[in-house]
């Protein structure tokens, strides 16, 4: 049998992607800078040079120096600390809201797809999601829940479960009809087995790129909220935090707005970047 | 075109009722007495009850959504519980501002957007194209608070050329405008390249070249005409995220909008604002989609074709199932 397969072929669809991907430099780029600031997160105590809360009112407003990489704020804290330190919230945030969804989400359009009688509840469900503009989903449900992290992360997640669950019921609707699902079928295998080990393998790939667009998505609407005060509070050193006090400081210390900003700027463009990548990879047209 | 426009039309409503009902029966769950949030935590026993009596905040939940969607059609929307007035008439005050920054940041975004997108399209992979896609990346990425902020230290701070907040004259209203208008331009930019990428290797482009047409024309007129239904896709939802999504900057520039009157009612607890403003925003939404819609039908007369007399939609399908 082994003559009549392709090289690539007992690989599987991921290990194609993944060969397609490391092609593209800048996305590689973009997975490496990911990794390394998911690393920088998790180790964030270790690579403070201060305590993100320690005030020193002799170093007030203090312009980037040696001292201070990112300068220090208006009551005189450590701002590259407090950067370093804020990526637990902002990245951890964006990650973990985004797997959340991803597992709902998929767990969902899997239902709605295989079974034909909860499409029309859960489909039609997600589409009320759909049809609020995202801010003020995410607005109301705060509201209604009350203002606090958890809160906000809740609302994240449930802002971002539509699009995997809609991916990955397109998914199923063309695998469920595919022959070796029949065949799978006529072996007697149950439903539970056809849609964990036929069915959800072959439709994980196109929500990749949800995973990657959607983490930037949620970085971005973390800080949005916790710059307008319904997220995380002062004097957690949030990345959109950080933004909002610098806020009051524009004309005197503009580097505390400024730096915050490029942060979530390069957490959200390589996430966009790798997320476009693997789009690319994954575009059948594209192949050549 | 009639049926199309009424089917539309009819899940229009259906889809405004089921989201006011879930609007309603979220707000329904909020804890916290409103009556003591209008009279003060000292308020008595009998004003509390009498306030009850008096707005109907005893009335169980199917009677409370009824009525609520009742006195909607009337535009009442209840009483702010803080300053005691007309829902609908504070939030008609607000409604302007929000519109405003909406439809002149969708403008300049969809002009920005759109040529650039067909610039980056029709000279893809070159220099041009590339410093074009890395700087629409870009303004994906960053966050429009900041943006607004960067454009406020720029222009009010360090140029002294536009005033940083309030609404005064046609100058303070170019800021904000810009500052959607260029989040937005950014995905407008990524749709109108892609979508002209897919149709620019078509025949009909190729046929209408070879006819001899000038090239502004084949892709303006060939081009572009079949790459739009994305790019209204696209302008569709950024539209509806800016009515809803504007507070952001409506905070940073001090605009008396929808966006931030609704944030200013979650810290007073005053959901009958909360309520009536996101109703009014979904109320947008579903009319700008419809709007869409309807254009749909006027840029591809292929949609129209498939809602016409019921003849005519046969003919269509046979014609489909045909060419597969």
């Amino acid at each position: 049998m082994s003559i009549f397969r392709k090289k690539n072929a007992k690989k599987g669809p991921m290990a194609e992607v993944w060969r397609k991907l490391k092609k593209n430099k800048w996305a590689m780029v973009s997975l490496f800078i990911i990794i390394f600031l998911i690393l920088v997160a998790l180790f964030a105590p270790l690579l403070c040079p201060y305590d993100y809360a320690l005030q020193d009112y002799e170093h007030v407003l203090e312009v980037p120096s040696w001292a201070h990489p990112f300068g220090t704020d208006n009551f005189g804290r450590d701002i590259f600390s407090r950067v370093i330190f804020g990526s637990r919230y902002t990245v951890l945030i964006g990650f973990g809201c985004i797997t959340v969804s991803a597992v709902v989400g998929i767990a969902l359009g899997l239902i709605a797809g295989y079974y034909k009688k909860l499409d029309g509840l859960i489909m039609r469900s997600i589409d009320i999601v759909i049809g609020m503009p995202a801010m003020t989903l995410l607005m109301c449900l705060i509201a209604v829940m009350g203002i606090s992290l958890r809160n906000m992360c809740i609302a994240l997640c449930i802002t971002h479960i539509p699009s995997f669950a809609r991916v990955t019921r397109a998914q199923v609707l063309t695998l469920k009809n595919q022959e070796f699902i029949e065949a799978s079928v006529a072996l007697g295998a149950n439903k539970k087995r056809i849609m964990l080990k036929h069915i959800l393998p072959n439709a994980l790939a196109p929500n990749i790129i949800e995973y990657s667009l959607g983490a930037g998505g949620v970085v971005l609407w973390s800080a949005s909220l916790s710059f307008i005060g319904m997220g995380v509070q002062s004097p957690t050193p949030e990345w959109g935090l950080l933004i909002s006090e610098g806020r009051q400081y524009l004309r005197t210390a503009p580097h505390m707005a400024i730096i915050p900003g490029l942060t979530i700027i390069l957490l959200t463009f390589v996430l966009n970047y790798l997320g476009d990548g693997l789009r690319d990879a994954m575009d059948p047209r594209l192949n050549k | 075109m009639i049926k199309y426009i009424l089917r539309r039309l009819v899940s229009m409503i259906v889809v405004l009722l089921v989201t006011i009902v879930v609007i309603s029966t979220l707000m329904y769950f909020v804890p916290g007495d409103p009556a003591l949030i209008m009279l003060g935590q000292s308020a008595t026993k009998e004003a509390v009850a009498e306030l009850h009596e008096k707005y109907h905040m005893d009335d169980p939940y199917l009677v409370k959504v009824g009525k609520y969607i009742g006195n909607l059609l009337h535009g009442d929307m209840g009483i702010s519980f803080k300053s005691k007035t007309p829902v609908w008439d504070e939030l008609m005050a607000r409604f302007p501002v929000t519109l405003r920054i909406t439809i002149g940041s969708t403008v300049i975004g969809l002009i920005i957007g759109v040529v650039t997108g067909i610039i980056s399209a029709v000279k893809q992979y070159s220099v041009l194209d590339r410093i074009l896609t890395a700087i629409s990346l870009f303004g994906a990425s960053a966050p429009s608070f900041w943006i607004a902020m960067m454009l406020v230290l720029l222009f009010s701070v360090q140029l002294g050329w536009l005033p940083a907040t309030g609404s005064y004259s046609w100058k303070h209203w170019i800021l904000p405008l810009f500052t959607l208008g260029l989040q937005c331009s950014a995905g407008i930019m990524r749709m109108t390249r892609s979508s002209m990428l897919e149709v620019i290797r078509q025949d009909y482009v190729r046929t209408a070249r070879a006819k001899g047409q000038s090239e502004p024309k084949v892709i303006v007129n060939h081009a572009l005409r079949n790459a739009l239904i994305p790019i209204l896709t696209t302008t569709g939802i950024k539209m509806c995220g800016y009515i809803g999504g504007s507070v952001l900057v409506e905070t940073v520039f001090a605009l008396p909008g929808i966006g931030k009157y609704i944030l200013d009612s979650v810290s007073y607890q005053d959901y009958n604002v909360v309520q009536g403003g996101t109703v009014l925003i979904c109320i947008c939404c579903v009319i700008i989609t419809f709007v869409v819609d309807m254009l749909y039908a006027l840029v591809d007369p292929r949609i129209k074709g498939t809602y016409g007399s019921s003849r005519r939609v046969k003919k269509v399908k046979a014609k489909a199932a045909v060419e597969g």
